[in-house]
């Protein structure tokens, strides 16, 4: 029996700061914001890490499965410094999100759902985001770019290097 | 509960449905078949998978009907070109999606979505593959579940088969869009995972998608594996492992039983364990006893025939090595039914004719059938002479049933486990209920999913735990501490039912005064359990209008069981929880049969319905009516048996389906009684270790070899079907026993003797009905028909009063267990049960899937007590007591409390019962297998 991940004790106590604002009998409300904690302490959410979100809400783990692979903002591989998801939805399919996608796939050197060597970006796919009358849309780590373009992609990676 | 109907019609015809009902429903019940693939009536509608559409007159599209509830005056139509279009494209899009090859195919008789492609008439090919997903690796980690995930349809089934009926949580959704997968906890494969392979969602999933691993790993089973249901014969029987008695088909094809499954329409409503569903194969096993043993001359003294297996440590090899053949023909010799007959009972006869009948014994089974246990003390008490006949009930609930006989006056459970979805508070003690009564466990689980607390209460924390409203654990052995602080708690705070203490008890006011030392602190110090919680609990228990409470082993099996239990019938007689629904006492019944072979008299005080045979006026009535004079002495216990056999005042012993080497506390004292026997016959369908020490051996039948009715935990009376033969010259038990009568009869007598003469189980049945109240009215076309539990039609006992009239209430103090922990045996041993396995494991080490699941003994220790003795988990540890050692892999585990260890009792490669202390109950004579001290030390690996 390997022994289970447990947070740190820094992770622990903002751990317990997010349980302290659901009621006890709604425990399990605190899964997301867990589950980013989680992200944020590991990178990712691997699946001892949705059992360790699990153990905290007092669940079962394929239930913290099922949220953490729902929303394309968790992480289940270790990913780069960057996470780049295009939406490729119907709405961004035909604003040209193909051409987005290429496009960083090529200033990259990167195929889809991998990682650079440098470790800075990895490129992925997204399910819709809902901001459908502005695409094609870009999620850069977690800020939302829309309308995006071969050229805006050259100013984000642009600013993206800076920072 | 809703009374209101409405009326609609549908396809033309009008018909009334109570309101609340779906369509779906209402047309089942006209008879109109409505197709559907993510519907099961056993569970909560969806309506994910649309095929059930049907046309609603001025609705705006087409409703599932699996969901969409009757309104009055809707007409709705189940066959117009719209629905039957739209039903047809559906399973189209879906066949196009299923993967192709031989293995779904094998499948299709249990393929819901390929019956139904045929059934439509479908046409896939219209469809290119409905996404372009590559095909996916089928998982095959299970033991018993093949997954092969490109046959998924997402209908949610096993979903709500593993969360809503079974509660186990394992499966969910995980995914999104075409990714979307059934997945196994966080993403494991199924073997990996905490599924505990209990088929739920086997026996609901409409496709390929969960299976019987057998039909598509020709490996594990053979290639000729089919799957139930598939030119097989249905036998419908009754599950021959624990108290529960869920509701069993068994499915047959040239002899052999290929599945099993669960009845819909028994009180378990199809639901079953992993030993249940995957645990029937142990029957046809090659090593059952097919002909009659006898020991060779030259093979005394007796000593155990496994010893060269060096401790027994090669046991699972055993089971399949041809060499274990080679050692029972060195020592027992083949012989003829009439030979080994004629030879037990001239034997039998002459320990009585030399030593007198007081010399003779009987241990029956609690896995036999009602008729069966009824013939086998029968022939003790008439034949033998003696009333010393008990069974291992005297291992499990015989302290609960000394308490409850003297509390109330009946041993019977009160109340249905069923009615815990009526309750308000679950209260379980000392009972690990999702590995030894899965099924009830999840009836406990629903009722807990659908508001009612559960308290659990049990120094070692069973899974069960983890659906609780609260878990506590105290020290073990200190239960009685812990239910008088409770009841002190609720006594100060005056949540007492004054009104039922005082229309329905007596002796309140010896409770009363007594329990005024047992405060929280005072219990608190004793259990290790923080005051403030003893009075949560006690003001969670006290406060509601119905609570239930279930108890195990962990408190019948001490050497204060009986007071154990005397502290729960008065918390619950305190509190008025008992005669009504929802409430009551329920000593959760361990074995298949358990219940009924105690109500048949298979136990030395009593006889048939629990009619004393100390009591003189009785046993005239049962000399009258069995043709002899009956033995006035009480007769002796399993435990007193075996220290009978020790010092020679027991001399000659029958036992049947019983294995006390390995059941029985203090192996070694075991050992050495049957060793002391000078005749043993061993009546059973395997060679067990107990016949190791037998000059006789008799080969039996397994439960689906035979006819007979069976009681469950909940009183209920059932049949148990015959489904195969039994091999070889293996006989029924009862037959066996009628034999053996009718010979010692005739050499006693000669042959002007009476002769037990019975047609079939039918007719014993008769017998012991005329003979036992409690079963009056119980009739087979009774059970046929319907489900029956004694007393007839009184699923709730003692509603008005109790047999005694009123209930008793008995004050007790807390004393500690016999054997304390101490410098040289500092840590305190607990033994039990694992969920794959069944007391000595007989059976279920023989069942291929169990066996693979659960393999190895093992010993649960804290990690920080594995730390503290610088043993890596799953390294072998060496554990001793006064009475003996054994060596065994050390499993890290926190559902123990440092300084306790917990050894399941199966496994006699490392035999629990080497350690156990014989120590006894003074009331119950049940030994204190729940405690005793032991060592622990590591143990160099070997490799």
């Amino acid at each position: 029996m390997a022994t289970p991940l447990e947070f740190t004790e820094a992770a622990r106590e903002r751990a317990a700061k997010i349980l302290d604002r659901y009621p006890a009998e709604y425990r399990k409300s605190a899964v997301v914001p867990l589950l980013h904690l989680a992200q944020e302490e590991w990178g990712h959410v691997s699946p001892e890490a949705m059992a360790c979100v699990a153990r905290l809400i007092g669940c079962s783990p394929v239930k913290v499965a099922e949220i953490a692979t729902f929303y394309p903002m968790f992480n289940r591989e270790p990913v780069g410094e960057h996470v780049l998801a295009v939406c490729h939805t119907l709405p961004c399919a035909l604003t040209g999100c193909g051409s987005v996608f290429d496009h960083l796939s090529e200033k990259l050197g990167i195929g889809l759902g991998e990682t650079t060597a440098d470790g800075r970006f990895t490129l992925r796919k997204s399910e819709c985001l809902a901001a459908c009358d502005r695409g094609p849309v870009l999620l850069v780590n977690r800020r939302l770019h829309t309308h995006v373009s071969p050229e805006k992609v050259d100013e984000i990676l642009t600013e993206l290097e800076k920072g | 509960m809703n009374s209101r109907t409405v009326t609609l019609t549908i396809d033309g015809r009008s018909l009334t449905a109570p309101a609340g009902a779906t369509i779906w429903e209402a047309a089942r019940s006209a008879g109109i078949d409505i197709p559907t693939l993510c519907h099961d009536p056993k569970l909560e509608p969806v309506a994910v998978c649309r095929v059930c559409v049907v046309d609603v007159e001025n609705a705006r599209t087409l409703p599932a009907a699996c969901i969409r509830k009757v309104e009055e005056g809707m007409a709705v139509r189940t066959d117009t070109d719209r629905v039957r279009r739209a039903r047809r494209t559906l399973v189209e899009l879906l066949e196009a999606g299923q993967p192709p090859g031989d293995d779904r195919r094998k499948a299709a008789d249990q393929d819901e979505l390929a019956r139904l492609g045929v059934q439509l008439r479908s046409d896939p090919s219209r469809y290119v593959a409905a996404c372009s997903n590559p095909p996916m690796p089928p998982d095959l980690s299970s033991p018993v579940i093949a997954v092969d995930l490109n046959a998924c349809i997402l209908c949610d089934r096993c979903i709500r088969a593993c969360d809503d009926v079974q509660v186990n949580d394992v499966i969910g959704r995980t995914g999104k869009g075409s990714e979307t997968r059934i997945a196994f906890d966080n993403g494991l494969p199924l073997g990996e995972s905490s599924c505990v392979s209990c088929g739920e969602c086997v026996a609901t999933c409409p496709t390929g998608a969960l299976t019987d691993k057998r039909l598509v790993d020709s490996a594990a089973n053979g290639p000729d594996a089919v799957p139930n249901g598939s030119g097989t014969r249905r036998v419908d029987s009754i599950c021959p492992y624990c108290g529960v008695g869920c509701g069993i088909s068994y499915h047959v094809r040239n002899g052999r039983i290929e599945g099993v499954t669960g009845r819909d329409d028994t009180h378990t409503e199809g639901r079953l364990c992993v030993k249940g569903r995957y645990g029937y194969d142990y029957t046809h096993h090659p090593q059952r006893l097919t002909k009659p043993l006898v020991r060779r001359e030259d093979a005394y003294p007796k000593r155990p025939l496994s010893a060269d297996f060096e401790d027994y440590r090669d046991f699972r090899r055993s089971l399949r090595s041809p060499e274990w053949n080679d050692r029972i023909r060195e020592v027992f010799r083949e012989a003829e039914w009439d030979e080994a007959l004629d030879l037990a009972a001239r034997r039998l006869l002459e320990i009585k004719n030399t030593l007198g009948p007081g010399a003779l014994a009987g241990f029956g089974s609690a896995k036999v059938t009602n008729e069966e246990a009824y013939l086998f003390q029968k022939l003790i008490r008439v034949v033998f002479g003696t009333n010393n006949v008990d069974h291992c009930t005297r291992l499990c609930h015989a302290s609960s049933v000394a308490a409850l006989t003297e509390a109330i006056g009946s041993g019977a459970v009160s109340n249905a486990f069923q009615e815990v979805l009526e309750t308000d508070v679950i209260f379980v003690i000392g009972s690990n209920t999702e590995d030894n009564h899965p099924v009830a466990a999840s009836y406990m689980k629903q009722a807990v999913d659908r508001g009612a607390k559960m308290i659990v209460l049990d120094p070692r924390r069973p899974t069960i735990a983890d659906h609780a409203t609260r878990y506590v654990r105290f020290k073990p052995g200190t239960d009685i501490a812990l239910l008088n602080g409770l009841m002190h708690v609720i006594l100060r705070e005056g949540l007492q039912d004054r009104d039922f203490i005082a229309r329905r008890t007596e002796r309140f006011e010896t409770l009363e005064p007594f329990l005024a030392r047992y405060t929280p602190e005072m219990a608190s110090r004793i259990t290790g359990v923080p005051p403030s919680v003893i009075e949560d609990v006690a003001l969670e228990f006290g406060r509601v209008e119905r609570a239930m409470i279930f108890w195990g082993m962990g408190i019948s099996q001490h050497v204060n069981g009986t007071d154990n239990a005397r502290a729960l019938i008065s918390l619950c007689l305190m509190t008025g929880n008992i005669g009504r629904r929802g409430t009551g006492l329920h000593p959760l019944r361990g074995q298949n049969n358990v219940q009924g072979a105690s109500d048949v008299g298979l136990i030395p005080r009593y006889y048939p319905g629990y009619q004393s045979a100390d009591d003189p006026e009785v046993r005239a009535r049962f000399e009258e009516a069995w043709g002899t004079a009956l033995d006035p002495d009480s007769g002796l216990t399993v435990v007193e048996i075996m220290h009978g056999a020790l010092d020679g005042s027991i001399a000659g012993m029958l036992m049947m389906g019983e294995n006390p080497f390995l059941s029985d506390p203090n192996m070694n004292k075991v050992r050495k009684a049957l060793q002391q026997l000078s005749f043993l016959v061993v009546q059973d369908v395997f060679l067990t270790e107990t016949a190791e020490f037998a000059d006789v051996i008799l080969p039996a039948s397994t439960a689906a070899e035979k006819r007979g009715t069976y009681v469950n935990t909940n009183r209920m009376v059932q049949i148990g079907r015959q489904a195969i033969e039994p091999p070889g010259e293996a006989r029924l038990d009862g037959d066996i026993l009628i034999d053996l009568a009718n010979r010692m009869i005739r050499m006693e007598q000669g042959e002007s003797g009476p002769r037990w003469a019975y047609d079939g189980p039918e007719s014993v049945w008769e017998e012991i009905v005329g003979l036992t109240p409690i079963f009056e009215g119980i009739t087979y076309a009774a059970m046929e028909r319907d489900t029956v539990v004694w007393p007839m039609e009184e699923p709730v006992l003692f509603t008005g009063s109790f047999p005694l009239g009123r209930g008793r209430f008995t004050p007790v103090s807390f004393a500690p267990p016999d054997e304390l922990p101490d410098h040289a045996y500092p840590f305190v041993l607990n033994t039990g049960r694992v969920l794959e396995h069944w007391h000595t494991g007989t059976m279920t080490r023989r069942a291929r899937a169990l066996d693979a699941i659960s393999p190895e003994p093992f010993v649960e220790m804290t990690p920080g007590d594995l730390a503290r003795l610088g043993v890596e988990d799953g390294c072998p540890v060496a554990v001793s007591s006064r009475r003996g050692a054994i060596t065994l892999k050390a499993m890290a585990s926190s559902r123990v409390a440092d300084g306790n260890v917990f050894i399941p009792l199966h496994f006699k490669e490392a035999a629990a019962n080497i350690l156990t202390n014989d120590a006894l109950d003074p009331d119950g004579k049940i030994p204190e297998f729940k405690f005793c001290a032991v060592a622990v030390k590591p143990v160099p690996s070997s490799d």
